[in-house]
């Protein structure tokens, strides 16, 4: 069944037990993201170390697919260099908009080539950026209040 | 019960057809948007390959036929929900469209003449709706409470998913300018006490506008009877196209409210200076109308006739009361809305937990229940606020229409059992 392409055990396994979810002090900047069309809601919270992304925490309600990619997505950047992190998303956000054409590069995205099938549903890319999105923008807050 | 939901199945072409991997479709999403059966695909085909001009203006036999089929839906629609005559029938783009029309047009009314005296709005002004509403029914009033310093009130919700009237009488009160309110919820499927609420809103002279999108596909309405002052709908949700629905208003308050777009048709003459306008309903229909989908509507509307208002509630209602027995046994689910058939339409909105207890986000319900070729709703459905009086962000909506069958719900009730499989695993 095609189900098991999108819902893989990558992903079940990030939802059910998310990585470094819950908001925690210290931050440089917080923001709040929504998905309007079905009101899926993420908390994100950024700290950085010079260029380095030091933390990254959030609180989430959603489905399995934003949870996990949020968990994903923590794992993938924290205590990497920003630059390096921006790239990934970029890496992540072609891939969402592959309409699962594109063989994902596993040495960049990691856990995040198994979104690969989320790609082939319309609905749900979103559901898988949301976290992206918000982490980009609380970042551009953050580096805006250091300079 | 008259319906032969076979026989009625047969004039839906998209219900044969087949989704993921070969999945008989089973449809349980009417309220979102219903299907079409081949009478107003025909009747839309019909129209652009025999009589497609433009109406009112064009002399010729073409725009002629093309004015007779607009015209002619608006009659239809009138004796459909009970109008004094033709002339109270707006035509919309949907009743998003019906309901800002009245909501800006009550924004006009405080820079029109001493005629249009009763819709003016401002401030100490008080609108009332209820937290049940749909998005379409709630922005347009905080728009016009924004724009004219009224104050924008409503009903709570009781925990079974009724309108809380214990305040009724505080709520609708001399400040009152209009009431909206819901025939019946789009999440909950509950069927509102519209005859009362109006009544007490004409006692203090408030106008009372009901939004009917989920009502009018369901049971028979006349809008006279209920004490409306102004009743909209949409054509997509009642067999119709998409691109035209209806705001039916009272003459004598057409006649004095003032318009909403302006352009062409809705004018009597025109000058550089200043514009007079044409009587109701042309006053409110600027530029070139949906005039397919108005024949379209008319032929939704001789199809559902044909079939029968009445055997069409009754066949939902039974249908509803069969859906409410079989999601009560899905261990987990938690209903929104009244648990019991009466007052209520089918609309099935819900919670899922699985076999771990914890909860199954509706957007990963309805992707299960996809795969399985089971087509519901997922999300806030418009009404985040109601959501929110539930402590929920979103839910999974099964809504039922007369071409479903207890087949298909027993297909929902194996499909979630299926979904609660599928996320518990270890």
């Amino acid at each position: 069944m095609q189900l098991e392409s999108m819902y893989q055990e990558i992903i079940l396994d990030h939802y059910r037990n998310p990585h470094h979810k819950g908001l925690r002090d210290p931050y440089d900047a917080e923001v709040h993201h929504v998905n309007p069309t079905c009101g899926d809601e993420v908390t994100l919270r950024v700290r950085l170390d010079g260029d380095d992304v030091a933390d990254v925490s959030y609180d989430a309600m959603g489905c399995s697919i934003s949870q996990a990619s949020a968990s994903v997505m923590a794992d993938l950047i924290i205590g990497r260099p920003v630059k390096e992190a921006m790239n990934t998303g970029d890496e992540f956000l072609k891939l969402m908009q592959s309409k699962g054409q594109v063989d994902p590069d596993e040495d960049v995205l990691e856990d995040a080539v198994a979104f690969s099938g989320v790609s082939k549903y319309p609905a749900r890319i979103k559901c898988a950026l949301l976290a992206w999105m918000a982490w980009k923008d609380a970042t551009a807050k953050a580096m805006e209040a250091q300079a | 019960m008259s319906i032969d939901v076979g026989r009625v199945r047969k004039d839906f072409p998209i219900l044969t057809r087949s989704v993921r991997d070969g999945r008989p479709l089973v449809y349980l999403d009417s309220a979102n948007t219903s299907q079409k059966p081949l009478q107003v695909i025909d009747a839309i085909e019909e129209y652009y390959s025999r009589h497609n001009a433009n109406i009112h203006r064009a002399t010729h036999q073409l725009g002629e036929e093309a004015t007779e089929a607009y015209e002619g839906a608006r009659l239809k629609v009138a004796g459909f929900i009970g109008a004094a005559d033709e002339s109270e029938v707006v035509f919309t783009k949907n009743i998003s469209e019906g309901i800002n029309l009245v909501a800006y047009a009550m924004g006009n009314a405080a820079t029109s003449g001493p005629e249009a005296e009763r819709f003016r709005v401002g401030p100490g002004d008080e609108i009332v709706i209820t937290e049940m509403e749909h998005h379409s029914n709630i922005v347009p009033w905080q728009l016009l409470a924004q724009r004219t310093g009224a104050t924008l009130r409503w009903f709570g919700v009781t925990d079974d998913g009724r309108l809380d009237l214990t305040d009724v009488d505080e709520l609708i009160n001399e400040r009152t300018k209009i009431v909206s309110v819901a025939h019946q919820s789009n999440v909950l499927g509950t069927v509102n006490p519209v005859r009362e609420i109006a009544a007490k809103a004409h006692a203090v002279g408030a106008l009372v506008l009901v939004d009917g999108a989920q009502a009018v596909p369901q049971m028979p309405v006349d809008v006279a009877e209920l004490g409306a002052d102004f009743y909209g709908f949409t054509a997509h949700k009642l067999c119709g196209p998409t691109g035209i629905g209806v705001l039916w208003g009272r003459r004598e308050l057409l006649e004095t409210l003032p318009p909403f777009l302006g352009g062409g048709e809705m004018i009597e003459t025109v000058a550089m200076e200043r514009s007079t306008y044409a009587p109701p309903p042309h006053k409110f229909e600027a530029g070139t109308m949906p005039i397919a989908e108005a024949a379209g509507l008319s032929a939704a509307i001789d199809y559902l006739r044909g079939i029968g208002l009445e055997e069409i509630h009754a066949y939902e209602h039974e249908l509803l009361a069969y859906a409410l027995d079989r999601l009560r046994e899905v261990e987990g689910l938690r209903l929104l809305g009244p648990a019991e058939a009466e007052d209520r339409g089918g609309a099935l909105s819900f919670t899922l937990q699985g076999l771990d207890g914890r909860e199954i986000h509706p957007h990963d319900v309805s992707q299960v229940l996809d795969a399985h070729g089971v087509a519901v709703r997922a999300g806030h459905h418009c009404a985040r606020p109601l959501h929110r009086r539930f402590g929920l962000t979103a839910s999974t909506r099964a809504s039922l229409y007369f071409y479903n069958t207890r087949d298909e719900v027993d297909a929902l009730a194996d499909g979630l059992r299926q979904t609660q499989k599928f996320f518990s695993a270890a």
